[in-house]
């Protein structure tokens, strides 16, 4: 009995051991089919993983997570043979698609054929094989074992490679911008086998006698042969069909688009002092006046900076009704007040003695695809702040040393921050979408001479006052130019960055403010909801900002990303939109729109089966 | 009218010419600055106004200027910078500027603490040293400059690129790679490889693809190098990543062959094997220029020469024996039509493109028989090899034949291909009047045709081949009098007696005798293998023996009481043992007493081989049912042959003991 007993002990634990194993591959799998394949939306196409074990002739056995192959017919004739496909076809937004079959045994004849068929193909036979005879199916391809023949559609094959046995890995490389593919032996390329391949093939191997085993890698493990080296190549050949494309006569047409992109891109995102100058320097209107661009600049810095209460009003102030008519928008923001309350930087908590921790406040220089541009909130000159998030670029990395390296982590996953450029649909029925800050400061550093000279004054400025505050950064050198109580300033002089972070700062006075703002806030979800309808991203946003009081430490529990300044983004361009709307400016900068065009261009060019969308990624030219 | 305005034109021209070398002499410093910064505007991209300024003798002032230490260093800057604009001309100009001493001058130059200054030196020279025109020995007179040069490279950038590429222009032989490197430059360029500049990046890497050709140092060296904290051989794999413009995969490639041909780099080394060779047949597809195609080629021949396994490789990858087919399609119809410029581009690189590829066809084939095949059923591949031979160019000839020479060592090639493409015939023609390195490969193709089941040894002899294998066999290279002497034993093998006879009047008992004492193992080789075919069967031993006999005892004797090989004795004493074997010619060996001492000592030589080839020869001598073995075996019994026999038989080598208990039967019939 104990024996039994322990033998069972001994095998659930080696099947324990497996899974743990299984799951190291499959992550491993993953991964590989992330880097190599990064432009597949798998939701849409999947890529294939394993072989079918629906889209097989009964004469293939599968094993091994349906990565092996076998014969188990009797193998008398051609028409024994035998095929099985992947689960998937190939992906066309894969540009270059490759798996490589190990050939375990050669079985008793070594007829084995390892190819690509479409779908429909009768299984009964090899990737295009050869031992059938006439009448062979279409959409085809095979490399035979037996004689190193390859195989188009038809019964008869042509010379193609070497023979492969016992030990070789095949490997089979689709190329879905020429449609051609190419064989591997151990390695080594054979030369292009098939041209005017069609779409949609899948991967598959045929079989035709017994003891033919083969085992499949389709990215569970390193491939032999140096796919990503090919790989290099076409990307680097598709980018310089782009770099080259010629713009012939019109090259003055392109250049003032350009400018006029750039300059509605400033405008929009109330880089005020840029945009005046640049509009300056290449001779252009600016379509919205400048103390506009300056008051939504002004409400987006106090978003930003976490000062939601004083963001809320100035709105309410420089556009009534604007609030009014969106009650959606208000509740977001008011969310957004509750969160900064907790985090101890809404200005109604401030002022009741808390302190801000730096950390929150301090604004994360590394930059994001996408996401939205940064204002420094407390400068008291505002027609600096063209030049601020400049400033505070230059002057974050000083700071984070001082700080928590919370700052520098970028967005946490599943944040709204980060949308897929995507989001920016043609219809326009999606949210907006802010652009990054990688290219807004592209953008300043393009600047004609004269400016960046102005530029580097004004952050010779800021860095004396940095260096004369030592390490404390930025903030606190300029926080002396802000209009704040004196006494939170000095509070946050004194603090350094070892203090621990308090909820609502740690003040008493705050945490009251903030449960009772937190009980407003709940009866104006109810008023909503009985008014509007229920509405699920507003009960979520809710539940989620509420979470953050059932823990100690807010800042390390599962939704203490709420609290990460980079949450602000989003917010802040909601608003930035709204405003701009209300105004008949389009609420999103044309810069905005073409990128998320020709992101839509590529995600179509991926389903009519242009393998060249693989190489051609949007991110790739938002340097 | 048309004549006289042009008259008159040049006649401005150089008016306008003199006047900006007048000013060069100008009293005042400040005007003959302004007068060299005119010229310096007024030559750029204008040839003609380069040429007449050399001309009227504007080169020795401006070096005058150049070293003057009273000249202000924005003068003598300036004069580099125009110098260096004249260089850029045609290579006349190049001359001119050698001729007026322009390299000396540049590289005292050089000593100069002005960086801008020391850059435009360098960037003279360096436009004076890659013209083929300039002799590089230039370099290296004063032993001073390349250490001057090796501590100029961590200045600037500019000095990294104009200086590395002096050097990978400038290293030319073995001495000068000894120079490079025993002044640092491995260490000094090494960490080039990783600079920020492609064009410095590219410059050191062609000094390292120079530098390690057929050097084992340099080789042996680089392999442990570090860049950066990664070894070198890994920074020239990155580089010939695929993304990488093709200049540089190429010559990484050629670095990492270089360094695989020195031994520093074993052939199954993967970054051979997966990368190197990989990337060479890339370069040969049709996608790539020209030129990449040919150096892509040629290098990956080079690469896999001496390993079978390379060759298999290569073999099978990207259809590579199929692809170079393409190169013989230059200068293709459609481009003599449509285009002239590409015409005039193809027909300057035909021959190359057809060298290169008959060059790869003769390394792939030279070991495998599949490939040999795979090679020859290549269309049109025996007309093309067949025409090739009778190129105008060189090159493209010694290739041919080379690819030749490869194919020819399939027996089964010979047999069929070479038979019915009678290739003996341009063989023969180009063997009339070639030059040496063109005959060494003709003589030795001849050898393998002259294999007695070759179907075209008959036709080469019905073309008096004999005389002219026999005037190779007089030649100064070694290599040709093997090959001569080669092709001669090949012939002699089981010939017709009229053949033998023919061979040995041809040539000539005096000449068979020097080449016995040649200096060149091999040729005495095959010189005792050729007296050895001559004397077989017996009808001929006799024949040669009763005229030739007393000439090829003496020599016998000579070759065994000299300082030889075994395997020179073996062979001698195996001709011995052939005249045993003649019925009159035993006698010249009987009545020898001091031959048969020598085959006595052999027999009791230390060697086995030695050993069995005398008793072989006693064996012989002592033979039953010939007339008067009774004699021989009573004499070779008083000299003591028995007891030696006796001995013999008790030996451990099965062979030996064998022969030994045969040779004594002999005696009990």
């Amino acid at each position: 009995m104990s024996g039994q007993s322990s033998g069972g002990g001994f095998l659930m634990s080696v099947v324990v051991h497996g899974d743990s194993a299984l799951n190291e591959q499959e992550k491993e799998l993953n991964q590989r089919l992330r880097r190599l394949y990064p432009a597949v939306n798998e939701n849409e196409t999947p890529l294939p993983r394993s072989w079918s074990p629906k889209d097989k002739f009964s004469y293939i056995g599968l094993s091994q997570n349906n990565l092996r192959v076998h014969y188990k017919g009797h193998g008398k004739t051609p028409k024994d043979a035998a095929s099985v496909r992947a689960t998937h076809p190939i992906p066309a937004a894969c540009g270059v698609y490759y798996f490589e079959v190990k050939i375990i045994s050669k079985g008793r004849d070594g007829y084995m054929g390892i190819g690509l068929s479409a779908q429909g193909v009768n299984m009964n036979r090899l990737p295009d094989i050869t031992f059938a005879k006439a009448g062979w199916d279409k959409h085809s391809y095979g490399y035979h074992g037996d004689d190193g023949h390859s195989f188009c559609s038809s019964g008869t094959g042509q010379p193609y490679g070497p023979t492969f046995t016992t030990g070789d890995v095949i490997g089979c490389c689709v190329n879905l911008i020429n449609n051609t593919c190419f064989y591997t032996k151990n390695g080594h390329s054979l030369g292009i086998a098939f041209t005017d391949l069609p779409p949609n093939l899948y991967p598959t191997v045929g079989l035709q006698t017994p003891g033919e085993v083969v085992d499949a890698n389709f990215g569970q493990h390193p491939f032999v042969f140096d796919i990503e080296d090919y790989m290099r190549e076409w990307r680097t050949k598709i980018q310089a069909q782009i770099d080259r494309f010629p713009i012939g006569e019109r090259e003055g047409e392109w250049q003032s688009m350009i400018q006029k992109m750039v300059a509605s891109y400033l405008v929009h995102h109330s880089y005020c002092a840029t945009a005046e100058a640049f509009a300056k320097s290449t001779d252009q209107a600016v379509h919205e006046e400048l103390a506009s661009i300056k008051n939504r600049q002004k409400i987006q810095k106090l978003v930003l900076s976490g000062r939601m209460g004083e963001a809320i009003e100035t709105t309410q102030q420089l556009y009534p009704n604007l609030l009014e008519r969106n009650p959606d928008l208000l509740f977001m923001l008011k969310v957004r007040q509750f969160i900064e309350m907790v985090n101890g930087t809404d200005s109604e908590v401030r002022c009741l003695g808390g302190r801000s921790p730096k950390s929150q406040d301090s604004y994360p220089g590394s930059p994001r695809p996408f996401s939205s541009p940064s204002h420094k909130a407390s400068s008291s000159q505002p027609y600096l702040t063209g030049f601020d998030s400049n400033c505070c670029n230059g002057v974050t990395s000083n700071k984070s040393h001082s700080s928590s390296p919370h700052s520098h982590k970028p967005c946490p996953p599943g944040s709204g921050s980060t949308l897929p450029a995507s989001d920016i649909s043609l219809n326009g029925s999606r949210s907006q979408q802010p652009i990054t800050r990688g290219s807004s400061t592209a953008v300043m550093s393009k600047l004609p001479a004269s400016q960046s000279n102005d530029v580097d004054m004004e952050v010779d400025h800021f860095t004396n006052g940095v260096t004369e505050s030592s390490s404390n950064g930025f903030l606190n050198g300029t926080s002396k130019h802000t209009t704040e109580p004196d006494d939170c300033d000095a509070d946050m002089e004194v603090e350094s960055a070892q203090s621990k972070r308090q909820l609502c700062g740690g003040s008493q006075a705050a945490i009251e403010r903030m449960i009772h703002f937190g009980r407003e806030l709940q009866s104006m979800s109810e008023h909503l909801r009985r008014e509007c309808g229920k509405n699920s991203a507003n009960k979520k946003m809710l539940k989620d900002a509420f979470s953050l009081l059932a823990y100690s430490d807010p800042w390390n529990s599962p939704v203490g990303y709420q609290l990460d300044a980079i949450q602000r983004e989003p917010v802040c361009s909601t608003l930035n939109s709204a405003i701009l709307e209300t105004h008949n400016l389009p609420k999103q900068p044309p810069l905005a729109q073409a990128v998320g065009q020709a992101a839509q261009c590529l995600a179509m060019m991926a389903r009519t089966g242009s393998g060249s969308c693989a190489f051609a990624s949007v991110d790739d030219y938002l340097h | 009218i048309f004549v006289q305005l042009e008259t008159k034109f040049r006649r401005e021209v150089t008016a306008t010419s003199r006047h900006y070398v007048d000013r060069l002499f100008d009293p005042d410093p400040q005007k003959v600055l302004q007068g060299v910064i005119d010229m310096k505007n007024a030559v750029i991209g204008n040839n003609k106004q380069k040429a007449n300024l050399i001309v009227l003798g504007a080169v020795p002032r401006l070096l005058y200027l150049l070293q003057q230490s009273s000249s202000s260093m924005e003068l003598r800057t300036e004069c580099a910078v125009v110098l260096g604009s004249l260089a850029m001309g045609t290579e006349n100009n190049i001359k001119s500027l050698v001729d007026c001493h322009i390299i000396p001058a540049l590289l005292q130059g050089l000593l100069s603490s002005d960086l801008i200054f020391i850059e435009a030196c360098l960037r003279c020279l360096r436009t004076v040293f890659i013209s083929p025109v300039t002799p590089v020995q230039l370099l290296y007179t004063d032993p001073t400059v390349i250490p001057h040069l090796m501590s100029l490279l961590s200045n600037s950038l500019r000095t990294q690129e104009y200086i590395t590429q002096i050097f990978s222009h400038c290293c030319k032989t073995p001495e000068h790679q000894t120079i490079l490197f025993n002044h640092g430059a491995i260490q000094n360029i090494a960490p080039l490889l990783i600079s920020p500049s492609y064009k410095v990046r590219m410059q050191a890497l062609k000094c390292f693809s120079v530098l390690a050709y057929e050097n084992t140092q340099v080789s042996m060296t680089l392999v442990n190098v570090l860049v950066d904290g990664e070894l070198l051989t890994q920074v020239f794999v990155k580089m010939m990543q695929r993304d990488q413009p093709i200049e540089m995969q190429l010559t990484a490639a050629k670095c990492l062959t270089y360094m695989c041909r020195a031994s520093a780099i074993r052939t199954d080394d993967s970054c051979i094997v997966l990368k190197t060779l990989p990337c060479l047949v890339r370069m040969c597809s049709k996608e790539h220029l020209l030129e990449e195609r040919v150096e892509g080629a040629e290098t990956l021949a080079y690469l896999m020469e001496p390993d079978v396994e390379l060759q298999r490789i290569a073999s099978t990858t990207d259809h590579l024996v199929a692809m170079l087919a393409d190169y013989f399609k230059y200068p293709s119809s459609v481009s003599a039509i449509t285009d002239i410029k590409r015409l005039d581009h193809d027909l300057k690189h035909a021959h190359e493109l057809r060298q290169a590829a008959f060059k790869l066809y003769a390394s792939l084939g030279s070991n495998d028989e599949d490939i040999r095949k795979k090679i020859t059923e290549t269309e049109n591949m025996m007309d093309r090899i067949v025409s090739g031979l009778s190129e105008s160019s060189i090159k493209v000839r010694l290739a041919a034949v080379r690819c030749l020479h490869s194919l020819s060592r399939s027996v089964q090639q010979l047999r069929t291909s070479f038979h019915d493409h009678a290739v003996w015939k341009p063989l023969m023609k180009l063997l009339q009047n070639a030059p040496d390195e063109v005959l060494v490969m003709a003589s030795s193709t001849l050898c393998n045709l002259l294999l007695e089941f070759s179907p075209s040894k008959e036709p080469i002899l019905e073309s008096g081949v004999i005389e002219l294998l026999c005037s190779l066999t007089q030649s100064d290279s070694p290599a040709l009098r093997v090959n001569g002497i080669w092709a001669l034993m090949n012939m002699a093998f089981q010939a017709d007696q009229k053949v033998k006879v023919e061979i040995v009047r041809c040539l000539g008992t005096e000449q068979l005798f020097r080449l016995l004492s040649d200096p060149d193992t091999n040729v005495l080789m095959k010189t005792l293998g050729l007296l050895r075919n001559l004397l077989s069967t017996r009808p001929h031993i006799d024949q040669i023996m009763s005229s030739h006999g007393k000439q090829i005892m003496q020599a016998v004797t000579l070759i065994l009481e000299a300082e030889h090989s075994i395997e020179v004795k073996e062979q001698t004493l195996c001709i011995l043992a052939n005249i045993a074997d003649g019925n009159t010619a035993k006698d010249l060996i009987m009545t020898n007493d001091d031959m048969l001492q020598k085959i006595k000592y052999y027999m009791g030589h230390s060697n086995v081989k030695l050993q069995l080839a005398a008793t072989f020869c006693v064996s012989n001598l002592i033979w039953n049912e010939e007339d008067g073995s009774q004699e021989r075996q009573d004499k070779l019994r008083e000299m003591g042959f028995v007891d030696i026999l006796h001995k013999l038989t008790q030996s451990s080598d099965p062979n030996l003991s064998d022969r030994a208990k045969t040779a004594l039967q002999q005696y009990l019939a």
